[in-house]
């Protein structure tokens, strides 16, 4: 690396600091609601903890890893300085500024409104202006990412960019288009009643506005993890890409399809028309194509490693794959979480299945799998493989890091799998307490047990994984040089539309107005849907 | 070897238009047949007459046979209660339920049944469903509406069709409420 390698290495602290403080939270939560303990004192403090890790979980942790990561990939990927690195700094430091001023405002007890904002209750103001600062640093992320591409493309007329800094641009251009929902729903709907201004709210306005954001921004977290399949695994176990345009396809489709489909988290709602409803519902399948492109060419990829190794026959290449590789462990448990809680979205965006889970149990299962489990655990293998660079500490120890992945991934099985059976059930999320002396819901409690269980050794990973990178020393050798993995043939030339972003960003856009344009037009024009606000915390 | 790449990626492109249309079909022909379709009509309502005029106003709240023989449930969530807190609804017939919130958000899901819906204030929830067995459910609040939320749970009764007609012959709107 050049010039940004403090810049990485200060995101990356950060983001897992912050990410220490609230998986311990997270279980502080899980154990008060267990029948292990008796029932909140004040359940106030519990909705304030929700918030407080939610929004860590959701906007610190994931936008401080793609930033890093992002900075780190245009440095080793193009393979010259970062331009701008006094903006980059800037942009670190509001994102700095923004969480501790949104974290100080939750601890006082002043915005117990959880991540997701629901207006019309309205919180502390600095609450909303830190979370607007952490998303306005990001913005400068995303122009750094396009100047430094576009820097490098002058240098390197017709040049096929490199994959990883493809995906990472498509992360950049998805995270700026996803984050103007939640923008425009803080700045022109909530900021004025939260700063007094106005004392009514389109409640029903501000929740489709939310779901622009809610669900792309699911994308914006995957992407570091994506990147990582492609330009990362395939390297790291001794294999090849199988296909380095089927990367560049995957990237592609996202930014098409991550967007029109928000309202599938609004299919019990009011306020929002059946028709709209299924629009969102069938162009959500199509979600579903990139990462279904992505697990056949990743298998793909790590056969190779196996077949390079001298595995034989159908299912020979399995046995001969360096299994004491920890990312060989990482991306196997990151594929099975992708796979259950890929079934379990199927299940959610399929229009009249999610009646059975909407807001159950079910549905805080589904998100954990699949982001704190396959994603989170990728972001662990992107410290690790490029702390080395970051440190100059020779290589990481091995054994620790396959213990930590395993503590994680059994974890997050035992976490996440008793949520999804009693959502089934029925059993409602964002709970203080359950009345466990009710026969139906005495019935479930193991199940709260289990979970907190499965937390606990979430937690003691969390700690081993910052254990694991605190304790990397300097060494006097120089790092071995990054390099990404190599596609096992590179095609001669990259169609023009899979190397430039001109064209998915205009069918991002288009799409995007195209199916939330009528429900916002509609709904602003609606007389009777601004209701009062509700003041959390006096305002 | 190229070509070999090719001939699988193709193949394996085959079946994921295969998963996603099987998968689209299923929904249309669910929405379709079985006329499974989520809450679907955007309806408002003045959150400010609420209590004073209209369907949402408390005598009228509860389950009620309408003249054209549907059964309606009306139904209000505030914070942190649900008015009526017992409903009462019969075994085997299509009930439709009409729903509002008087400030936060709120919503509610019903048992083991697929009877779940958002409350959004200013906006009328509308579904209707059919519960097939006779038995008493949990109906909870299952949207985070402040600090009282999770002390928000109503009851819901599926009583047999003949008791069920036979009270609300008596009472105009039906309810569970112990007095």
């Amino acid at each position: 690396m050049f010039v940004a390698r403090r810049l990485v290495l200060a995101h990356f602290w950060v983001a897992f600091v912050a990410f220490l403080g609230a998986i311990f939270l997270g279980e502080w939560q899980m154990f008060m609601r267990s029948p292990l303990s008796a029932w909140i004192n004040n359940p106030e403090h519990y909705y304030r903890s929700v918030t407080a890790h939610g929004t860590v979980m959701a906007y610190v942790l994931p936008t401080l890893v793609a930033m890093g990561f992002g900075y780190a990939i245009s440095e080793l990927a193009l393979k010259r300085p970062l331009i701008g690195l006094r903006w980059a700094w800037t942009g670190f430091w509001l994102v700095i500024v923004g969480t501790a001023m949104a974290a100080i405002t939750v601890a006082l007890g002043k915005a117990s409104v959880l991540y997701t904002f629901y207006p019309p209750m309205i919180a502390s103001p600095f609450y909303y202006l830190g979370v607007v600062l952490v998303v306005v640093g990001s913005w400068i992320w995303v122009a750094l990412m396009s100047i430094n591409l576009r820097a490098w493309r002058k240098e390197n007329p017709g040049a096929t960019v490199p994959l990883a800094m493809y995906g990472n641009l498509a992360g950049a251009y998805l995270w700026a288009w996803t984050s103007v929902g939640a923008a425009v729903e803080v700045l022109v709907l909530i900021l004025p009643a939260s700063l007094g201004l106005t004392d009514t709210i389109n409640a029903g306005l501000a929740r489709v506005f939310f779901s622009w954001t809610l669900h792309a921004i699911v994308y914006f977290w995957l992407m570091p993890a994506y990147i990582a399949f492609y330009s990362i695994v395939p390297r790291a176990i001794g294999g090849r890409l199988y296909s380095d345009t089927m990367g560049r396809v995957a990237f592609a489709l996202f930014l098409v399809f991550s967007m029109p489909i928000g309202i599938h988290h609004l299919f019990a709602d009011p306020q929002v028309g059946a028709g709209f409803k299924f629009v969102h519902a069938a162009m959500t399948a199509m979600v579903s194509v990139p990462t279904l492109l992505t697990v056949f060419t990743i298998v793909a990829s790590v056969e190779i490693a196996g077949r390079l190794r001298g595995g034989k026959g159908m299912l020979g290449w399995i046995k001969a794959l360096p299994w004491d590789n920890p990312m060989m462990l990482a991306v196997t448990f990151a594929f099975i979480m992708l796979g259950f809680g890929g079934a379990g979205g199927i299940i959610n965006m399929s229009y009249q299945l999610n009646e059975t889970v909407h807001n159950t149990q079910w549905v805080t299962g589904h998100f954990h799998l699949i982001f704190a489990g396959a994603i989170v655990i990728m972001y662990f293998m992107i410290a690790y493989d490029l702390w080395p660079q970051l440190m100059r500490c020779g290589s990481m120890p091995a054994g620790l890091m396959r213990t930590q992945l395993w503590l994680w991934f059994v974890g997050m099985m035992v976490l996440t799998m008793p949520w999804h059976w009693v959502g089934i059930l029925g059993m409602p999320r964002r709970m203080a307490y359950y009345d466990y002396s009710h026969p139906e819901l005495q019935a479930q409690a193991w199940t709260v047990t289990a979970s907190t269980l499965g937390g606990l050794l979430l937690v003691i990973s969390a700690v081993l994984f910052v254990y694991i990178l605190a304790r990397a020393r300097r060494t006097h050798e120089a790092p071995v040089p990054y390099t990404f993995s190599e596609p096992i043939h590179m095609p001669a030339r990259t169609p023009v539309a899979l190397n430039t972003f001109a064209v998915w960003v205009t069918m991002m856009i288009a799409l995007t107005l195209v199916n939330y344009g009528w429900p916002i037009v509609q709904l602003a024009s609606l007389e009777q849907a601004s209701v009062p606000v509700i003041p959390i915390g006096g305002r | 070897m190229s070509a070999v790449a090719e001939a699988a990626e193709q193949r394996w492109a085959i079946i994921v238009a295969a998963i996603i249309a099987v998968l689209i079909a299923m929904m249309v022909v669910t929405g379709l047949h079985w006329a499974a379709m989520p809450p679907s009509r955007v309806e408002t309502v003045d959150v400010k007459t609420l209590h004073l005029k209209g369907e949402f106003v408390e005598s009228n709240l509860g389950t009620a046979l309408e003249s054209d023989g549907k059964v309606v449930v009306r139904v209000l969530a505030q914070q942190y209660s649900f008015q009526p807190q017992c409903l009462v609804v019969p075994e085997g017939m299509p009930v439709t339920f009409r729903g509002t919130s008087s400030d936060a958000i709120h919503g509610f899901s019903i048992g083991k049944s697929n009877a779940n819906t958002m409350m959004i204030p200013g906006f009328v929830a509308t579904f209707t469903t059919t519960f097939r067995t006779a038995g008493e459910h949990l109906m909870p609040c299952h949207e985070y509406c402040g600090i009282g939320h999770e002390a928000m749970w109503a009851r819901v009764q599926v009583v047999p069709q003949q008791e069920f007609l036979a009270r609300i012959g008596q009472e105009k709107r039906l309810s569970c409420v112990r007095r």
